[in-house]
């Protein structure tokens, strides 16, 4: 390691919060405009051109409002879980290959780092739950832990599946194994899995389902649990939560999008670079604000029967086609 | 299943907990209460609280004239609030022995029935925002803008119309009222066939909907309960066919029921109700005879004679009764007001037991409460 590399890192960090920040703040304003438009309403028009400084008025007057500690709330870890809930979301954007040049920390166990911090975000949510001394926020905590517990499963089953297809943990090399024409992509490795498809949408339900997203928003379910674990949160407390569901969005997506759409590889083989990570990304973040908007929202026991008794049947059943298949065909 | 038969045989495993939903909370929709028991994500007892609305309309209706009790029941059924005219009048024109020109008749159903379609659709929205699907309201409220819109030229006001008088109405439709209501019932027909394609269809709607707060005929007749959550069970109850008032006699509409009893059927109820609103509206408009809109003679100071006197009609919401007593003064002795979202919601204590939270509140939004009509 030279000497520059902690410069690099930290440069890079700095850079990943700007883009987080800057998403989060935009992604807000794109999701309002985006349902606006599928209820037929013109959405923010009065802060900016098409109210496109909106986010920055939304930003000044979550700032400017309180930090209420509950009275009975244990203060610190209701401070803490902000922080904590912001932390794997940054830490997994640092392995993520924008393009062939553009990462923090090209490491050999990028994968695994993903998801080993991934998990604290649960925790995060937890405690922000617990601390808050609400019962609708416990009532959302217990059902989080069990939704992501149940979502975490078919999520590792499958990359695992894609894990033996690729052979390496090291997300750049996965990008590169995938260069040339969008059939080289690994959601249509037909050869090492039939079912490679139907892989890529249970890792996306399972994403769904662990950024707590509609239509499995059960921690904030709203007309349940009014706000869920963040009822108590206000001002940039609950901004924060806000940003960092954003933020695990951008990672999720991105993360779909170098392990099943060929990452920065462009669909013809040529010039390939940022962009085409970037319209990738971006396609399958917008996917999720039409999901939203479109679908009402599971009960919480068919969430689970759905993960226990059929994603994970399918995950566990493609994992063992994809080795029998890879077997064979050796 | 164990933690729903160990509910039912009274015994609960660990610590119960109480939650308000309510007054305030988003899925209330105004301020009911309910406090529940909450074992887990299951419910042991949910008690609604009401009252936190009450304006005492029945003893306003003592202590003001005949005419001047009129905009009140506008107020009670915000929503439908035609329908509570309809009764209150109906039921002063029988003690006072007042007959409104067939012209009226056909008129008052008319917006009654538009009013219940306005209403119904705000059901709509409202109850799967309590599914956690925001964007059909916006739709349902657009189609309801243009309900309003064609009541608010003929009676001059959005929600609380006072339209309908003894005797009468208070003033005759125009060739624009015709016209723009014919014209909403084209728009709304295919409109209806896109909720169902968009809405109904939706596999994540019908798991939500199907077998859930299941309601037996049985519990709606103990608690009374009426309007589209008995038609939900079974039963195919509906004041406008059992006792006929107003001009319904003459018009051919069906009364849809759903024996299944769950969310799924009282909402199909209420879908299938709109369709037979636009049957009946275009009918009516087809039948709807020349001549005055207020009978002559009405006095102007109205004194029925003593007695007493009721008058139900199907509401929005179930059958609505208003009953009242006169001692042949200006001012009523007696108004009683039977609102049909009282009993609505009377049975849902004993129909949300062992319920999750979620299922219940579906269950809730199911009945299609207004609160005001609770409280009165």
């Amino acid at each position: 390691m030279s000497i520059i590399e902690p410069f690099r890192l930290l440069l890079f960090l700095v850079g990943i919060m700007a883009f987080v920040g800057l998403n989060a703040a935009y992604l807000v304003w794109v999701e309002r405009k985006g349902a606006a438009r599928f209820q037929r309403r013109p959405g923010p028009t009065e802060v900016g051109y098409g109210g496109l400084l909106q986010p920055i008025a939304d930003g000044i007057k979550l700032l400017s409002k309180q930090l209420h500690v509950p009275p009975g709330a244990d203060g610190v870890l209701f401070r803490a879980a902000p922080l904590l809930v912001m932390i794997p979301a940054m830490i997994g954007l640092a392995v993520v290959p924008f393009s062939e040049s553009l990462v923090a920390r090209d490491t050999n166990v990028g994968l695994l780092m993903i998801f080993a911090f991934g998990s604290i975000n649960v925790m995060a949510i937890m405690l922000s739950g617990w601390s808050s001394r609400n019962k609708y926020a416990i009532i959302s905590a217990a059902r989080i832990v069990s939704q992501d517990v149940a979502y975490e499963i078919p999520m590792l089953l499958v990359v695992v599946t894609m894990l033996m297809a690729t052979g390496t943990m090291n997300l750049n090399e996965i990008v590169q194994q995938q260069a040339g024409w969008f059939w080289r992509w690994n959601i249509f490795r037909l050869d090492v899995n039939p079912l490679m498809p139907l892989t890529f949408i249970i890792f996306f339900v399972c994403m769904l389902a662990e950024t707590n997203r509609a239509p499995f928003d059960m921690a904030e379910a709203e007309s349940e649990l009014v706000a869920g674990a963040f009822t108590e949160y206000a001002g940039m407390g609950f901004g924060v939560f806000f940003i960092a569901e954003y933020a695990n969005i951008i990672l999720g997506c991105a993360f779909a999008t170098i392990l099943f759409l060929g990452g920065w590889q462009s669909p013809f083989g040529v010039w390939s670079g940022v962009f085409w990570f970037l319209l990738k990304m971006y396609v399958l973040v917008f996917t999720v604000i039409w999901v939203r908007w479109t679908f009402p929202r599971t009960q919480f026991y068919n969430l689970l029967n759905l993960s226990w008794k059929l994603l994970i049947p399918i995950s566990l059943s493609t994992l063992i086609l994809t080795a029998v298949v890879m077997k064979v065909l050796k | 299943m164990s933690a729903l038969s160990a509910l039912s045989s009274g015994e609960t495993k660990g610590e119960t907990f109480v939650i308000n939903v309510g007054p305030q909370h988003p899925a209330t929709h105004g301020v009911l209460r309910l406090k529940m028991t909450m074992d887990g994500e299951y419910i042991t007892r949910a008690e609604p609280v009401c009252g936190y609305i009450h304006r005492m309309h029945e003893k306003m209706g003592e202590n003001r004239t005949w005419a001047q009790f009129l905009p009140n029941t506008g107020r009670i059924d915000y929503l439908a609030a035609m329908a509570y005219s309809h009764a209150y009048v109906g039921a002063v024109e029988r003690a006072a022995g007042i007959a409104a020109p067939p012209r009226a008749e056909y008129i008052r159903v008319i917006t009654s029935e538009l009013n219940r379609i306005s209403s119904h659709l705000v059901w709509f929205g409202a109850f799967l925002l309590d599914l956690g699907g925001f964007t059909p309201l916006l739709y349902a409220f657009d189609d309801r803008e243009k309900i309003l819109d064609i009541l608010e030229a003929l009676t001059g006001s959005r929600l609380t119309y006072s339209y309908y008088r003894f005797g009468g109405v208070c003033n005759d439709v125009d060739d624009d009222f015709i016209r723009g209501t014919r014209e909403f019932v084209a728009f709304m027909r295919p409109r209806m066939k896109m909720y169902h394609s968009l809405v109904t269809d939706n596999i994540i709607l019908r798991k939500r909907l199907i077998g859930i707060g299941v309601i037996s005929a049985e519990m709606c007749r103990q608690y009374g309960a009426t309007g589209p959550v008995i038609r939900g069970s079974g039963v195919g109850y509906d004041v406008r066919k059992s006792e006929p008032y107003s001009v319904y006699r003459d018009l051919d509409f069906d009364v849809p029921v759903y024996p299944e009893g769950d969310c799924m059927a009282r909402y199909l109820v209420r879908m299938e109700e709109m369709v037979q609103s636009l049957r009946i509206i275009e009918q009516a408009l087809d039948k709807l005879p020349a001549g005055p809109v207020m009978a002559s003679g009405v006095p102007r100071t109205l004194k029925p004679p003593a007695g007493d006197c009721c008058f139900a009609v199907e509401a929005a919401r179930g059958r609505l009764l208003v009953r009242i007593v006169s001692d042949n003064k200006e001012m009523p002795y007696r108004v009683r007001l039977r609102t049909p979202s009282f009993c609505n919601l009377s049975l849902y204590e004993e129909a949300s037991q062992g319920m999750m939270l979620p299922d219940a509140l579906a269950l809730l939004g199911s009945l299609d409460l207004v609160i005001p009509d609770i409280d009165r």
